[in-house]
């Protein structure tokens, strides 16, 4: 249950990151964070205590295979949830890039100039 | 029968092969980008009146993933395809003025199709995720295309929002596939069918669905459309607010309040009375507007808010109302942002004080966004009358007059506001109109003045659309949503 009350810390800490910072590098950090707590939420979900790979090798029997393998559909899924956040925070961190030269500052209190 | 893959492999296909030949031939992103946008509105118009569950790799449903096409995705994908073609064949005169690089154009371009037509057709909620995530993060790097300051400020605003929603979406999968076990929305939807109703599903349900209403615009959550869309160039403002908000927002709340976790009195009221906020707020606050496309942007929120107002009533004929504004907002918001595009390719402005006295110069960009405007504020015999009339009626029927008064009201605001757009733009002169510069000013060239005729005469016969009421083209939408969870569950893992 512990983990799972760490994992909603680590998501809330990134929303404030996402949310309340004004240095654009924060929010990028606050967004990097609440991914990870996604995706460490998704691995927990097919977690079991001392399991193996769920690869089957000759010689092992099927049914002690159901009881200890863990779920491989989660960890697929994080490898493509990762690969997506991965290419958020690039884009992310080339953008900031950008606009640090357009306005010569990463405060958002400074660059906004959008209103109404 | 239409393979049903061709929708999502084609445009990434192509997306990938245009940067690896254009280095060479300049004229090569034009013309496939062009053909391909054609070839899919074509497939998506041979599948209409179509029903099939195609199976990736031959994997039966709960195990595999599935592609499901229903009436409701099918006039999606007419939708996303009509209105890119349109958007591309604006692009190719449009970009030669202002941007640079055409092939990361088009093939970022194509990439938001492709994701689109993908997280339509998708049966799983997972790659449902991943679509919606490609054609988010090919929509963000459209918005700051022009990499001027203020775009680039729009896509970073756009993309942090869009980001927090889709986070929230891949939350929720992930409670749902704890609680579950399974990813198909069917399997998922005949699961949570038969277990109690408890505070995990509720959850879940609220993140998700709030996710997807970030990416739709609705009045809490409609921070980041009024920057990102003006900004970024005009044939994707047209998509974004044309197709981007419908298939990646309103499309997918709808599918998952209606096929997966059931419609109920309660998520009625919900739907109805966000409809209305963002309905008046949304116009109200496009009132004050001198940026042009500023306005168009804040009337994507309202004319939103008349479709979750219509299909939240989930009466019939409420149901009809909301899919035929989806259809025709699809048409003249994208027809009003390619004319933005184009009085701003001549005079080089948005602002609406600097313009003026246009249907001398340009007729053609004039009469359309006349025809664009009489439609979106619900005038005779334009399309956008008979969709607003019908969500009237239907809230009448329902026993809701409130409802309908409330849109009557917004529909009188927005006729007003656009009252403005003509008369500052088209047929009167603003404050700061500038008369050697307008002495200049010529009709756009003819790829630009093309899309605006057909959606022109789109605009004004498509309210014939609507013979047959119910069982009339749209009838096998309104039998997918009516049908409810149960038929969706029969459909996808039946036989």
């Amino acid at each position: 249950m512990i983990i799972y009350m760490c994992i909603a810390i680590m998501f809330f800490v990134g929303l404030y990151g996402m949310m309340v910072k004004k240095n654009i590098i924060k929010m990028i950090i606050g967004v990097n964070i609440i991914g990870y707590a996604v995706n460490l939420f998704f691995i927990v979900l097919g977690y079991r205590k001392n399991g193996i790979a769920p690869i089957m090798v000759p010689g092992m029997e099927i049914k002690d295979f159901v009881q200890k393998a863990v779920n491989p559909l989660p960890q697929a899924l994080v490898l493509t949830s990762i690969v997506i956040d991965l290419s958020i925070i690039c884009f992310l961190a080339s953008l900031s890039i950008r606009i640090y030269e357009k306005y010569g500052s990463f405060d958002f209190e400074k660059i906004r100039r959008l209103k109404g | 029968m239409v393979n049903l893959p061709l929708f999502i492999i084609l445009p990434f296909g192509v997306a990938f092969f245009i940067p690896m030949v254009s280095r060479k031939f300049k004229w090569v992103p034009d013309v496939l980008g062009n053909i391909t946008t054609f070839i899919l509105l074509l497939l998506s118009l041979m599948t209409l009146n179509q029903e099939h569950v195609y199976h990736i790799g031959g994997w039966r449903a709960p195990f595999g993933i599935v592609l499901v096409l229903d009436g409701l995705s099918c006039l999606l994908l007419v939708i996303i395809n009509l209105i890119s073609f349109m958007s591309s064949l604006f692009s190719i005169e449009y970009l030669e003025k202002r941007y640079t690089s055409k092939l990361r154009y088009y093939s970022l371009f194509l990439l938001m199709v492709g994701g689109m037509n993908g997280t339509v057709l998708s049966g799983d909620l997972f790659n449902l995720f991943v679509f919606m995530e490609i054609a988010s993060i090919a929509s963000y790097a459209l918005v700051g295309f022009g990499c001027e300051a203020r775009e680039l400020e729009a896509s970073f605003k756009y993309l942090v929002m869009g980001n927090v929603g889709s986070l929230f979406v891949l939350y929720a999968v992930a409670l749902l596939y704890g609680k579950t076990g399974t990813l198909n929305m069917a399997d998922v939807a005949r699961i949570l069918k038969d277990i109690p109703y408890d505070n995990l599903i509720a959850f879940s349900f609220v993140l998700i669905i709030s996710g997807f209403m970030i990416k739709s615009a609705l009045v809490p959550f409609h921070a980041w459309l009024p920057d990102a869309h003006p900004s970024a160039p005009a044939p994707i403002s047209a998509m974004l607010s044309g197709v981007v908000i419908k298939a990646l927002g309103v499309y997918v709340v709808i599918r998952l309040i209606f096929n997966l976790f059931g419609f109920n009195h309660i998520i009625s009221n919900i739907l109805v009375y966000m409809g209305i906020t963002s309905m008046i707020i949304g116009v109200c606050l496009a009132i004050l507007q001198w940026d042009l496309k500023r306005l168009l942007a804040y009337h994507s929120i309202s004319q939103m808010g008349y479709v979750f107002c219509g299909i939240g009533l989930g009466t019939t004929l409420g149901i009809l109302g909301g899919i035929f504004h989806l259809f025709n907002h699809s048409l003249f918001k994208s027809l009003l942002f390619l004319d933005s595009g184009s009085i701003e390719y001549e005079t080089e402005t948005r602002d609406l004080n600097k313009m003026g006295l246009l249907y001398k110069k340009m007729p053609i960009t004039s009469f359309s966004t006349l025809v664009a405007s009489m439609s979106i504020s619900g005038i005779p015999p334009f399309n956008g009358f008979w969709s607003k009339f019908i969500i009237i009626l239907a809230s009448i029927k329902a026993g809701r007059p409130i409802v309908a008064l409330w849109a009557v009201i917004g529909s009188i605001l927005t006729l007003s506001s656009f009252t403005k757009v003509c008369r500052y733009s088209i047929y009167g002169k603003g404050e700061k109109f500038d008369k050697e510069k307008w002495e200049k000013l010529k009709e756009v060239p003819d790829f630009m003045s093309i899309p605006l005729i057909i959606l022109s005469i789109l605009c004004i016969f498509t309210g014939l659309l609507l013979i047959g009421l119910e069982n009339g083209i749209f009838g096998p939408v309104i039998d997918v949503l009516k049908g409810g969870v149960l038929e969706y569950i029969n459909k996808v893992l039946g036989d």
